[in-house]
């Protein structure tokens, strides 16, 4: 007899599980698209939980210098630009990180840091977008700045 | 034999078709690029430059045998999540193709002329090891310091061991408004039981313990909308505990009016510090300000004339400001004196004007007035296959990610210029065996970076003894010492 533990999916005591379980969270994963700084479009899932920035780093999404202090409030370069609607879901923004906001270069009134955002159900099918960073114009000439 | 000689000859003659097929590379060699520095612009360059070529062999040189430059020497010891870059950094000190050679002074033990010889590329990233003097008469007293030196003293920069500051007075006098400004207030009137957690030197910790100092001025020549530090750093001043603001209400007059056209950060920041300055405080803010036993507080309108000495003209016992006025206003309102001066007591002064770069090498062109190595995109004027990057390219200012971005701009243009063969990749280059070769020569034995790991383990189970992350070693011997065990 199987006993409430293994009901589950865990081992029985045979050595193997008799009972099929589903890999974790398969249903309910959370896609996001995230369009990189050449206008590509990249698709990837998140566990709901799961910050954008665990999403960049779990998938292994090639954003130059992303997320550099590793989601500790301490540098602005999680910097995601996103829709209207999207952002409205997205909650309220702390002190603390309108304070890293503040930094980014390219911030607009739809910017947050994707360390931030905890991916939800409701969020599914976002688009986040990956901001230009300084270079691309402010030092695209000698250092006369 | 015979016939190989002449295949080689047949590549020779037809190169040029060879050369502009992207997938045939026969005519380039190995790129081998060389680094200087091991900062923040050092790393991200190299990092960049690993990415985004598949061939190219990164060396990095560093003066100290430790890696990482302002991130364990500049960045203050209660941010310790700043410097979780570290981790990205060794990640690449340890990546197939990059070499990490500490122990190493380019520009004595090695010439740059050298390394461009041993490498396809040099790539300068040294930083700003120098600082802006304030160029007023008394700055040689005792008791006057740079804010660069007095942050490498309680960061353990080997060269700042012997500052011992004298912390034996009631008010401190900060010159400059930006970040390193608002760390030194911080760390002079942080309660000890906050700083002696984190990987503050222990001499400083001492020092810290021991200090009189209850009273901090950070003095700006221009205005509350002009402060150059970030919102950050002003909340913490406003959250330390045991401490209160004490600000001159006139320096806020029209900043109020000027809010509603300022950007959102800077209009956030001069909330913050109009609240500060103004509000008139509810019943808990003023019992907590009434328990507060520190005081801190921007002075503006104010430009340092001269430090005032004692009667044996040895200390400082206060320092003479110059009045000013704003013309103009926001980010280019210029500061301009009125004749009028101010003397404040004080025992401590401490200049936070700037870091600056100094020249390497004769060889190398530098633009004494600006501090920076001459450069469009990274790449140096001239002689070709030099390049810089961080601060020594744009000068000392930004943050962590500003260098970042800077680096990968300039690994960017390295990369082009190896692709477009604006760089010559066409002879073998050995790099660090030619390096290794004259440095053994002339007695200098280089720390790898897993002798640094030895020093690094080292000083986590130090600090771990104290409930301290790290305790830093604080001589290049005793680095040395650990790094040969």
């Amino acid at each position: 007899m199987l006993s409430r533990r293994e009901v589950g999916g865990g081992r029985s005591s045979l050595g193997f599980s008799l009972i099929p379980s589903f890999p974790q969270g398969s249903n309910n994963k959370v896609t996001v698209h995230f369009i990189n700084r050449d206008g590509d479009k990249i698709t990837a899932k998140g566990a709901p939980g799961d910050t954008l920035l665990d999403v960049v780093l779990n998938e292994d999404l090639d954003f130059d210098g992303f997320g550099a202090c590793e989601g500790t409030l301490a540098c602005s370069t999680c910097h995601l630009i996103f829709e209207d609607e999207v952002f409205k879901k997205l909650g309220p923004v702390t002190d603390e990180e309108m304070d890293m906001l503040d930094l980014a270069y390219g911030l607009t009134d739809t910017s947050r840091l994707g360390c931030q955002i905890c991916l939800s159900k409701s969020l599914d099918g976002m688009v986040a977008r990956v901001p230009e960073s300084v270079t691309d114009i402010r030092q695209s000439k000698d250092e006369s700045a | 034999w015979t016939y190989e000689i002449e295949t080689w000859w047949i590549f020779q003659i037809s190169l040029p078709t060879y050369k502009t097929d992207p997938s045939v590379r026969f005519s380039s060699c190995t790129p081998k690029v060389c680094i200087v520095g091991s900062g923040p612009a050092g790393f991200y360059t190299a990092q960049h430059l690993l990415k985004t070529h598949q061939n190219v062999h990164v060396d990095i040189y560093e003066r100290l045998p430790v890696p990482f430059g302002l991130v364990r020497f500049g960045v203050a010891p209660d941010h310790p999540e700043v410097k979780n870059v570290i981790n990205t950094f060794t990640q690449t000190a340890k990546h197939s193709r990059c070499r990490f050679y500490g122990n190493v002074n380019v520009g004595k033990d090695v010439s740059v002329g050298e390394l461009k010889q041993a490498y396809h590329a040099v790539v300068l990233s040294y930083g700003a090891e120098g600082n802006r003097s304030m160029g007023v008469p008394g700055e040689g007293l005792a008791g006057v310091y740079s804010a660069k030196d007095f942050v490498g003293w309680y960061n353990g920069h080997p060269s700042c061991r012997e500052l011992n500051p004298d912390l034996n007075c009631e008010t401190a006098v900060i010159l400059g408004q930006g970040n390193v400004a608002l760390d030194v207030a911080r760390v002079l009137l942080s309660p000890i039981d906050i700083l002696k957690k984190t990987d503050i030197t222990q001499p400083a910790l001492e020092a810290l313990v021991r200090s009189q100092i209850r009273r901090v001025l950070i003095v700006g020549r221009r205005g509350p909308v002009q402060v150059a530090c970030t919102i950050k750093e002003l909340r913490e001043m406003v959250n330390l505990p045991g401490t209160k603001s004490e600000m001159v209400e006139a320096d806020f007059d029209g900043v109020t009016e000027a809010l509603k056209d300022l950007p959102r950060p800077r209009k956030r920041l001069t909330e913050l510090l109009l609240k500060t300055a103004l509000d008139t405080p509810g019943d808990k803010e003023q019992q907590r300000r009434h328990q507060a036993s520190r005081t801190w507080g921007f002075r503006f309108f104010r430009s340092p004339s001269e430090v005032l000495a004692d009667a044996d003209g040895n200390k400082t016992v206060g320092i003479r400001l110059a009045v000013t006025r704003l013309e103009g206003s926001g980010e280019g309102a210029r500061a301009v004196l009125t004749g009028e001066v101010e003397d404040v007591t004080c025992g401590l002064v401490i200049s936070s004007i700037g870091y600056k770069s100094h020249p390497i090498d004769p060889s190398v062109p530098f633009d004494t007035r600006r501090a920076v190595i001459p450069n469009t995109m990274g790449r140096s004027m001239f002689p070709s296959g030099l390049y810089c990057s961080g601060w020594l390219k744009t000068g000392p200012t930004g943050v962590i990610a500003t260098t970042m971005n800077n680096s990968f701009d300039t690994a960017r243009s390295l990369v082009e210029d190896m692709e477009s063969e604006a760089l010559d990749l066409s002879s073998v280059k050995t790099g660090s065996e030619v390096i290794s070769a004259l440095l053994e020569e002339r007695g200098v034995k280089s720390v790898s970076f897993s002798d640094w790991e030895k020093i690094d383990s080292v000083e986590m189970s130090r600090g771990e003894a104290s409930g301290k992350p790290r305790e830093k070693i604080l001589t290049v011997e005793e680095m040395i010492q650990v790094a040969r065990t």
